[in-house]
């Protein structure tokens, strides 16, 4: 996933090979990743795909089925990964995620702590990241989510980057070796004010700590037991609304009278839409972006908070 | 691209100040926002004094300091935070069932006993400013009968004027773009550092790709997308024309030689002569649209010349440059960024195309540039491209369908809200900004 390997990053004529993982894109909320395998195929509702007709095609491709249905082929990011990963637990999105990797200021070569693993959504953003230089050590008290974890990393590339260790967070803080060596640290657990003490342990003067918490009292816990430690204590909240774009048809000889759906009042001539680029002819018609119906209305709060530097 | 083998870059995620560094100056709170350049000979105006910054050298990032009265006049001191004592002091505060109120105070000036003339010969004394503050609490008249939620903000106010202090923190893409965005938010055009990180995941990123950037925000982007890549691969700042876009931000990081020497600039006619999988067919009105290019392009770079560079004549106030700082003393030379891109290197673009593409060009209509630039990435490669407005982004991605160029197509705009979280006291901060902008977001695919 990650471009450390030349070999593997994607370009004009990177093909697809045996063995890789793609990711098969139907529509942008339809989308599974998959490993290529000479000898298998996929079948789904646009009908059967062999994958040796994938092979040998550049990523990015539209391939079809035996019933002339069509997918693409992608090449993994993380972005489209926390799309297709399967859910073990709740994960973090794009938004917390990119929001958390630049504010708690992560670059190639940094160490950051994790915990809990979870399903390895963020896990994943984290470790590009860092790449190549840097690490992430993650820990999950639930062995069978560390060991899914883990094959999901190896799976996506990014296990070399990424060290998984079982471990009550909660209970016995971050392992003593990593003592002032977290650039950054990141929590997403249940009582996180009882890890902060550890966390305040494991960071480089100045670095940064974050938790996700899904509810209010949990952040003012946290930030309770931040004070201590911590300085420049900040909490926010990220969502993300999702536009729906259309052309509406504006036929000319109904004049106004447009009510019928997919039709407007024709104002087209005297109000050419900025920045369309589109000649005003007989046919015309305009582009129009309403919010999508649903959208995820909360996730959970971001708390980051700043080693105070004391030496 | 061919990688050698680095080391971490100890420049770029240093953790002490060093003689030539970049750095942001807090001043009281984010009152004041300054970016320097520590040299022996850069001063800074705290209040009416000036204060050398040599100070600062060799101190970690987080040290606060506060002006002090020395023999030779004023200077900054290094002042350890609170104490645990302190912070049970405010958690007190904080929790103390409140039984004052503010009925029995008056607002006409004449609470305070101490005049003018009395602050400065205290000062003349050589009093701290923690000491006038002490004074001027003593000599209130009404301070005893504040709550302590007032007292405490009125010592605040005091401290702040006589007593400022001065926060070391990391020139990083999260603090340039939040100060940017809270003092001069039109020069980055309004890009707000939640959209900004989108941007940046959004068209992944990483060590070792090439990301080619339309940058119209002063180098912000182009700043944001090299300290990413850690000094492996390219960030490619592309632009329409001859001239390129001012990229002045790139200098506040601190980027080491390797990091700068990725940054490098290609105008469109360099990068697209040979250009890989065009189509220019889909789009039948390409003279109308050049000759919108080109407009476009002399609003934008009017506005960066007034707006983006920032000149001395701003600095004295809030964001400052080591230019104004320290005139005569450059001991170490700003890192040089932004070399044209090598003909090996534009050719092995052609060969290969770029993994990533971001454009933030907050004055031009983004389907003028999309058209152009989406063809030189590479396949199943994805872009972010950012705009103020919605409709822009709009058409172009209604544009993108058709020509059947892109998926994955989609329109987000992120929404942020910062919190107070005090004990009984938690609520979403008053202020919050209205419009992080929009984002149209996509993944290239292959011509089928
Ligand atoms: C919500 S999930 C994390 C999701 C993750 N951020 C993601 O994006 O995929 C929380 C995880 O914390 C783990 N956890 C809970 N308590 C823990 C503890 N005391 N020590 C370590 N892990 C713990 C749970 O097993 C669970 O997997």
């Amino acid at each position: 996933m990650l471009p450390t390997d030349p070999e593997k990053r994607i370009s004009f004529t990177r093909c697809i090979r045996e063995g890789d993982l793609v990711i098969v894109y139907e529509r942008h909320d339809c989308m599974k990743a998959v490993k290529v395998c000479k000898s298998s195929s996929l079948q789904n509702r646009f009908g059967v795909f062999k994958h040796s007709d994938w092979i040998g095609k550049p990523f990015g491709s539209k391939v079809f089925s035996n019933k002339g249905g069509f997918v693409y082929l992608l090449a993994p990011t993380p972005e489209l990964w926390t799309l297709v990963l399967s859910h073990r637990t709740q994960i973090l999105y794009i938004a917390d995620i990119s929001f958390v990797v630049t504010y708690l200021e992560i670059v190639p070569g940094c160490v950051v702590l994790e915990s809990g693993t979870g399903s390895g959504s963020l896990t994943t953003s984290l470790a590009r990241a860092v790449a190549p230089t840097g690490h992430v050590y993650t820990f999950d008290f639930h062995e069978q989510r560390a060991a899914s974890a883990r094959e999901d990393f190896e799976r996506t590339g990014v296990s070399s980057i990424v060290t998984v260790d079982v471990r009550d967070i909660q209970g016995q803080g971050f392992p003593d070796e990593f003592a002032g060596l977290a650039d950054s640290i990141f929590l997403d657990l249940p009582q996180p004010w009882l890890t902060i003490p550890s966390a305040a342990k494991m960071l480089k003067q100045d670095g940064v700590l974050c938790s996700f918490s899904p509810c209010i009292e949990q952040v003012q816990r946290s930030c309770e037991s931040l004070l201590l430690n911590f300085t420049d204590i900040r909490t926010f909240e990220i969502l993300l609304r999702t536009y729906e774009v259309r052309q509406w048809k504006t036929d000319c000889s109904r004049g106004n009278e447009g009510g019928l759906v997919g039709s407007l009042p024709h104002k087209r001539k005297q109000h050419p839409i900025e920045g369309s680029g589109e000649p005003d002819n007989q046919n015309s018609s305009s582009v129009m972006a309403r919010p999508s119906g649903e959208a995820r209305g909360h996730t959970g709060y971001l708390t980051f908070a700043r080693l105070k530097c004391l030496s | 691209m061919a990688q050698d083998n680095l080391q971490v870059d100890p420049i770029q995620n240093a953790r002490v100040t060093w003689e030539g560094c970049s750095v942001l100056l807090d001043i009281n709170d984010s009152d004041r926002l300054v970016f320097a350049r520590l040299t022996s000979g850069s001063k800074l105006k705290v209040g009416n004094k000036n204060c050398s910054l040599q100070p600062l050298i060799g101190c970690p990032f987080g040290s606060i300091f506060q002006v002090d009265n020395g023999k030779e006049g004023p200077y900054l001191s290094r002042i350890i935070p609170f104490t645990e004592d302190d912070i049970q002091e405010k958690g007190n505060i904080e929790m103390s069932g409140e039984l004052k109120d503010n009925r029995a105070i008056v607002d006409d000036n004449k609470a305070q006993n101490l005049t003018g003339e009395d602050i400065d010969e205290m000062r003349r004394q050589g009093a701290t400013g923690n000491e006038i503050v002490e004074a001027l609490i003593a000599n209130s008249a009404t301070f005893e009968k504040k709550t302590l939620f007032s007292q405490e903000k009125y010592k605040l106010k005091k401290q702040k004027k006589y007593a400022p202090k001065v926060l070391l923190r990391r020139p990083f893409s999260r603090s340039i773009c939040e100060a940017y965005f809270k003092k001069y938010p039109a020069r980055i055009g309004f890009l707000r550092v939640d959209t900004l990180s989108l941007l940046l995941s959004m068209s992944n990123v990483a060590a070792n790709s090439d990301v080619l950037v339309v940058d119209m925000v002063g180098g912000l982007l182009t700043g944001a997308v090299a300290e990413r890549l850690g000094g492996r691969g390219y960030v490619c700042n592309t632009c329409f024309g001859d001239s390129p876009y001012p990229m002045d931000i790139v200098r506040i990081f601190n980027f080491s030689n390797e990091i700068c020497r990725r940054i490098v600039r290609a105008s469109l006619t360099d990068l697209s002569l040979c250009q890989n999988g065009t189509f220019q067919q889909i789009d039948q009105h390409q003279n109308a649209r050049d000759m919108e290019i080109l407009s476009n392009e002399q609003v934008s770079s009017s506005v960066s010349t007034e707006d983006l560079p920032l000149s001395s004549e701003n600095g004295i106030s809030e964001l400052i440059t080591d230019a104004t700082l320290s005139p005569a003393n450059k001991i170490c030379k700003a890192p040089k960024a932004g070399e044209k891109a090598s003909q090996e290197t534009l050719k092995w673009w052609k060969e290969n195309g770029f993994s990533s593409l971001i454009i933030v060009a907050p004055d031009v209509d983004p389907w003028n540039l999309v058209k152009d630039l989406l063809p030189l990435l590479a396949y199943s490669a994805p872009f972010a491209i950012y705009h103020q407005y919605l409709q822009p982004l709009a058409t172009c991605m209604h544009n993108l369908q058709l020509g059947k160029i892109a998926i994955n197509l989609q329109i987000t705009e992120p929404w942020l809200r910062e919190y107070q979280v005090l004990p009984s006291r938690t609520h979403p901060c008053m202020q919050m900004s209205g419009c992080g902008g929009y984002i149209l977001s996509g993944t290239r695919i292959a011509a089928s």
